[in-house]
């Protein structure tokens, strides 16, 4: 496969066509469009599912559909869409069949705009949609790194029988870099062992979130939350950059987090001793990691492109062990790498022994 | 005289069909939920595809469908069941796909969703239930309930002022271009009965001919929020029902008469 030059709706999209989706489900949203607009012409040409639907509240329905099928089923959407959404994504982890989608974050609330935004993280994280669970959710800060997720998505999906989000922003949803994609696999030529796909030769299957006896329904928690443990166990990822001296380590993920990253060589180059802490799964946080960072770093500065709301993970990880601080744009708006230099700069000078 | 001693074979006239299991139903007395199910699984047994065919249950009194039909099943989110069959049927053409929805659920809730799996022609059948009301949550207001008919939420009658009309679904899909067979029966008593297995053997078999979308509505029975017995239950359906929801078929696409006319 050759590095060639994407767009990341497109990336998203071609990256999950090459992981094996069977069938994908959308409705038309900005700052997303192109993912289904790719979708609409490639899944129709290789034989796949392909249906723009009448809402995102359809899509998903359908998506939890052909996940019961025991399909590789995915939808893609932004803010508003996810919100509407909701509802499905419950019945699928209460259910427990695999699914996959697509946030790509605009300024909100409400209609907003169409800016990218972070603002969906507790909307993603905590349990996007009612009743006690949390949904996998992978963080991407580049084209590569969506495609690379997009991939590991569908195989986490499969392997836990669990939604999992894929949560980008406007910015690198519309954005183009070099990237490379993965070889094309081929699709699973069998349906697993629990799926609908009639009763030929053996017991009927049911697919259902629905429980009635109190004391069944507590089981059927007990179980998920013991999954949800195991995948806490498991799948904590992140990537970090001089941390190993640092004194003060700024945590973002995704674009605010790349952004960040050129803020903390900036401090590095002025003689800051800053690291950098980038999570890549925001469900479940990598608060391993990073409450064994709080051990001995003197603080936290959390930017996020919203009002603060991976601040609270932070803030649990680091245990009221060191102080945390926050720098974050609102309503579509996109920190420049010297405000978050400022904000770096301020905090480090308020560091035990810094001289101010 | 002494009579010559007859010995008569034992003839099996009536049995459990195949696709329904062997298990009692919750449904209440005199309810016609349980005659619905009966005709379907004669159906799906007939027509020898109960071993492919996934059943996607309502919200609402038929949410236990599941644990009735001896198929496949799952439970949709309240009106949801056609975007769900919709997923389950494109990434599984072969499977002969059917959602058994009540008023409620397919008129109120899940009208977007009936609506356009209509308009794409899904090639999946839905069995309808119009009883007029709400029947799990004990009797409120349906999108089909009649004007003055009293309910939990419509305490003096359906004030059509207030609350707008019944909506006739089978018409409103009936004029649906991907709608290949649209049909309304009753179930309240056995010549109707007869014609709605009727129905719904067509339905099904559209679906197996690959033609679109069909659907049976069904005008059933709801004794216990109608606050009738079962035989003024059934009279009411005759009485009230049917004036309103008259009978027979409001789409019938090409190929589809050939089907009817099939044995």
């Amino acid at each position: 496969m050759a590095v060639e030059l994407l767009k990341g709706n497109v990336a998203l999209a071609e990256a999950a066509i090459r992981a094996g989706v069977e069938a994908y489900f959308g409705y038309p949203i900005t700052p997303q469009t192109e993912l289904l607009e790719h979708m609409a012409k490639r899944m129709p040409e290789l034989g796949r599912a392909f249906i723009q639907a009448e809402s995102e509240l359809a899509s998903i329905n359908m998506v939890y559909g052909a996940a019961c099928a025991g399909a590789r089923a995915m939808t893609s959407s932004s803010s508003p869409g996810i919100s509407l959404m909701q509802e499905g994504f419950s019945y699928i982890a209460g259910s427990e069949v695999p699914a996959v989608v697509v946030d790509v974050m605009r300024g909100g609330p409400g209609l907003g705009n169409i800016q990218p935004s972070q603002s969906d993280y507790f909307q993603v994280t905590r349990s996007a949609g009612h009743g006690d669970y949390h949904a996998i959710v992978l963080a991407p800060a580049s084209v590569q790194e969506a495609i690379d997720l997009m991939v590991l998505a569908f195989d986490l999906a499969d392997k836990y029988r669990h939604l999992v989000f894929v949560v980008a922003d406007g910015l690198l949803g519309q954005m183009m870099e070099p990237a490379e994609l993965p070889p094309m696999r081929p699709l699973r030529s069998e349906r697993p062992d629990w799926a609908l796909t009639g009763a030929r030769g053996r017991e009927p299957r049911i697919i259902t979130s629905l429980e009635l006896d109190a004391p069944a329904l507590e089981e059927v928690n007990k179980r998920l939350q013991a999954k949800l443990r195991v995948i806490e166990e498991h799948e904590q990822r992140y990537a970090e950059q001089m941390v190993e001296d640092a004194r003060l380590v700024v945590v973002g993920y995704g674009t605010a987090g790349r952004i960040a990253q050129t803020a903390v060589k900036q401090a590095r180059r002025e003689g800051m001793k800053v690291g950098l802490f980038r999570p890549i799964s925001l469900w479940p946080f990598p608060e391993r990691r990073l409450s064994r960072l709080a051990d001995r770093v003197d603080a936290f500065l959390v930017v996020e492109m919203n009002a603060g709301q991976m601040l609270d993970d932070v803030k649990l990880a680091a245990g009221g062990q060191v102080p945390v601080d926050f720098y974050g744009r609102m309503g579509g708006m996109v920190p420049v790498p010297e405000e978050i230099y400022q904000a770096i700069e301020g905090l480090y000078a308020k560091l035990p022994g810094s001289l101010s | 005289m002494v009579a010559a001693e007859t010995v008569i074979e034992e003839q099996v006239v009536y049995a459990r069909p195949e696709s329904l299991r062997d298990v009692p139903t919750h449904y209440c007395p005199g309810c016609t939920h349980g005659i619905a199910h009966r005709l379907v699984a004669e159906v799906l047994d007939e027509l020898g595809v109960r071993s492919r065919t996934i059943g996607v249950s309502p919200v609402g009194c038929a949410v236990f469908a599941y644990k009735y039909f001896n198929t496949d099943g799952c439970e949709a989110a309240h009106g949801r069941a056609p975007a769900m069959a919709t997923g389950i049927k494109r990434v599984n053409p072969s499977a002969v796909v059917f959602t058994y929805q009540g008023d409620g659920d397919l008129a109120a809730i899940g009208t977007a969703e009936i609506i356009h799996v209509a308009s794409r022609g899904e090639n999946i059948t839905t069995i309808f239930i119009n009883n007029a009301i709400y029947g799990m949550t004990g009797g409120q207001m349906a999108p089909t309930t009649l004007p003055g008919q009293y309910t939990k939420s419509s305490p003096g009658g359906r004030d059509v002022e207030l609350t707008g009309f019944p909506m006739r679904m089978a018409e409103l899909l009936g004029t649906m271009p991907g709608a290949a067979y649209v049909t309304r029966r009753s179930l309240h008593n056995v010549k109707e009965i007869n014609k709605a297995k009727k129905a719904i053997r067509t339905a099904f078999k559209v679906q197996l001919a690959g033609l679109g979308f069909a659907m049976v509505e069904l005008l059933s029975a709801c004794p216990t929020n109608w606050g009738l017995s079962v035989p003024e239950a059934i009279q009411w359906i005759e009485d009230v029902m049917v004036p309103y929801y008259p009978l027979g078929d409001t789409k019938v696409a090409d190929g589809v008469d050939a089907l009817m006319k099939e044995r």
